[in-house]
């Protein structure tokens, strides 16, 4: 176990610690609140599938010198809408489609990053780095972050309709494309700013665990939306903690909180049903 | 001129060919139930007049200033999730989406307007309840409610007794003809219990593969096609969903 006073000087507080601390909690923040929709549409796969696109972008990023996620956010952006498309008209099916697209552009990256040397600096993306954001990379994901989260709530009643019963919101005349089309396109983006702290590999389960906690424990959309932002920023403060005290990596002492929370909602509910039964 | 016309149109269900050269007309004030065997075709044609999939030949046209999203919907209780978190006013308020456009959030006049349709319909008390958590019954309130939020002229109903009990089915027919009767809000039903069908429509819409019927209930009792269907059960006492109890329906 690590002294924590003696990690956690002044300097370290203010250079490393503050700024991973801020964007991991807009990050946190922006997953959960997509979570709760991909996880009720039944398409938690799409940021499964997004992060694999995402990484393969950001090894040809770095491959070619570009500036990594300033170059994979349009790019999952148009991967997001094109995996739309292919699971709305493909005959493979949407789960299907989604592992084809997103394995092709994995193993892209992957050639990419291999030519060229690469393997180092890329597994930062894989496992995540938080720790290691420029200062350049927190402005720019809170930044996005805030666009995320007021878009969402500026649509929060429409995201409901379409995330309920699609097809009434389209019989209804709503533009039901539209809204699945910003759902992707917010899942892109936050999918993107979370593989730098979780990395490619772990980013699907900061989206999806908080709002399975949250719909353990609310009815209520409303409700489920709010408990998913509270477990899902507390995870992330508790992992980083955790991660500071037992010197591991950020990402995985994040999951494992997320699990944790997880598996005592369960049991909340549990106790829950018992005590209404008797 | 009507809401709704189809001019000879062909539905095709993946690549089968399920109804053809199918005409007939829907118009304000009307209160028709498009009944016919499984596999006839029904829901499919639900599906082209809620445009939710387009037609494989013929026209179908709006008229009469009907607008897309001027429609009401109840969709088969089996399209929605059944453990979904929402709450029944979320429900409800999510059916006054359709003429906000890009306005974001729900103005007053629109949660007005879902509280005055969870009054009529008497769900007001469960409005704070969890919709997984409703009876049958009650959740199919909730959806009507929702549904007459989204419409003042037209409201399409797709099988909507299903896996319902007699007495909720009745409750729920009584509602229905209330709805049309007092707020003039046009109804079309698919449904495949004929019986009561000709007992709460003014027309009827019999499709099938090799015979279809569209006119008043009047005439296709006549017909041999209704006769068949219809059978000896006619008689009002053979129809468990029909015994009119109108006391129970809040008329305001």
């Amino acid at each position: 176990m690590n002294d924590l006073s003696a990690i956690l000087t002044p300097e370290y507080i203010a250079v490393i610690l503050l700024p991973a601390l801020i964007a991991g909690v807009a990050v946190s923040l922006c997953s959960s609140l997509l979570g709760v929709s991909l996880v009720l549409k039944r398409c938690s796969m799409i940021g499964d599938g997004l992060s694999h696109v995402g990484y393969g972008t950001l090894c040809v990023a770095v491959a070619m010198g570009w500036a990594p996620m300033q170059v994979a956010v349009p790019v999952v952006i148009a991967a997001a809408y094109i995996l739309l498309r292919l699971s709305e008209n493909s005959r493979l099916g949407g789960d299907t489609a989604i592992a084809l697209f997103s394995t092709s552009a994995l193993a892209i990256g992957i050639l990419a990053s291999s030519k060229a040397n690469l393997t180092t600096d890329v597994s930062h993306y894989m496992f995540g780095s938080i720790l290691a954001m420029t200062r350049g990379d927190v402005i720019f994901s809170v930044i996005l972050s805030i666009c995320v989260v007021l878009v969402y709530l500026l649509f929060y009643d429409k995201i409901f309709a379409v995330t309920f019963d699609e097809n009434f919101a389209r019989a209804t005349g709503m533009n039901v494309r539209f809204y699945n089309l910003l759902i992707a396109v917010l899942t892109a983006v936050t999918v993107v700013l979370g593989m730098m702290m979780m990395g490619a590999l772990l980013i699907s389960s900061l989206m999806i665990f908080p709002a399975v906690t949250a719909m353990r424990l609310c009815k209520r959309f409303r409700g489920v939306v709010i408990a998913a932002v509270i477990v899902s920023v507390t995870c992330f403060l508790c992992g980083l903690f955790l991660s500071l005290l037992l010197d591991t990596a950020v990402g995985a002492s994040v999951v494992i909180m997320d699990l944790a929370a997880y598996l005592i909602a369960v049991i909340i509910g549990k106790l829950k049903k018992a005590s209404q039964n008797r | 001129m009507a809401y709704i016309t189809c001019d000879k149109i062909t539905l095709r269900y993946e690549a089968l060919t399920v109804l053809e050269n199918l005409s007939f007309t829907v118009s304000q004030g009307d209160y028709l139930c498009i009944v016919g065997e499984n596999g006839s075709g029904k829901s499919t044609l639900m599906k082209c007049l809620l445009g939710l999939k387009p037609v494989d030949g013929g026209k179908l046209t709006y008229g009469d200033g009907l607008k897309r999203n001027e429609i009401g919907y109840l969709p088969q209780q089996s399209q929605i999730q059944r453990s979904f978190p929402a709450s029944v006013r979320e429900v409800v308020l999510s059916g006054c989406l359709n003429g906000k456009g890009l306005h974001p959030f729900y103005t007053k006049a629109e949660k007005e307007r879902a509280a005055e349709q969870m009054r009529c319909l008497n769900i007001t008390e469960l409005a704070d309840r969890s919709y997984r958590e409703l009876s049958g019954g009650q959740q199919q309130r909730v959806l009507l409610a929702r549904a007459l939020c989204a419409t003042k002229k037209l409201l399409l109903l797709d099988e909507p007794l299903t896996g319902l009990d007699p007495l909720v089915a009745t409750e729920l027919y009584s509602i229905l003809q209330h709805i049309h009767d007092a707020h003039g809000i046009t109804v079309i039903m698919v449904t495949h219990d004929v019986e009561c069908a000709v007992r709460h429509a003014q027309s009827i819409l019999h499709v099938g593969k090799k015979e279809s019927f569209f006119g008043s209930c009047a005439a296709y009792e006549k017909t041999p096609l209704g006769k068949r269907f219809l059978g000896d059960a006619v008689e009002p006492e053979h129809c468990e969903n029909c015994v009119h109890e109108h006391a129970e329906v809040q008329h305001e």
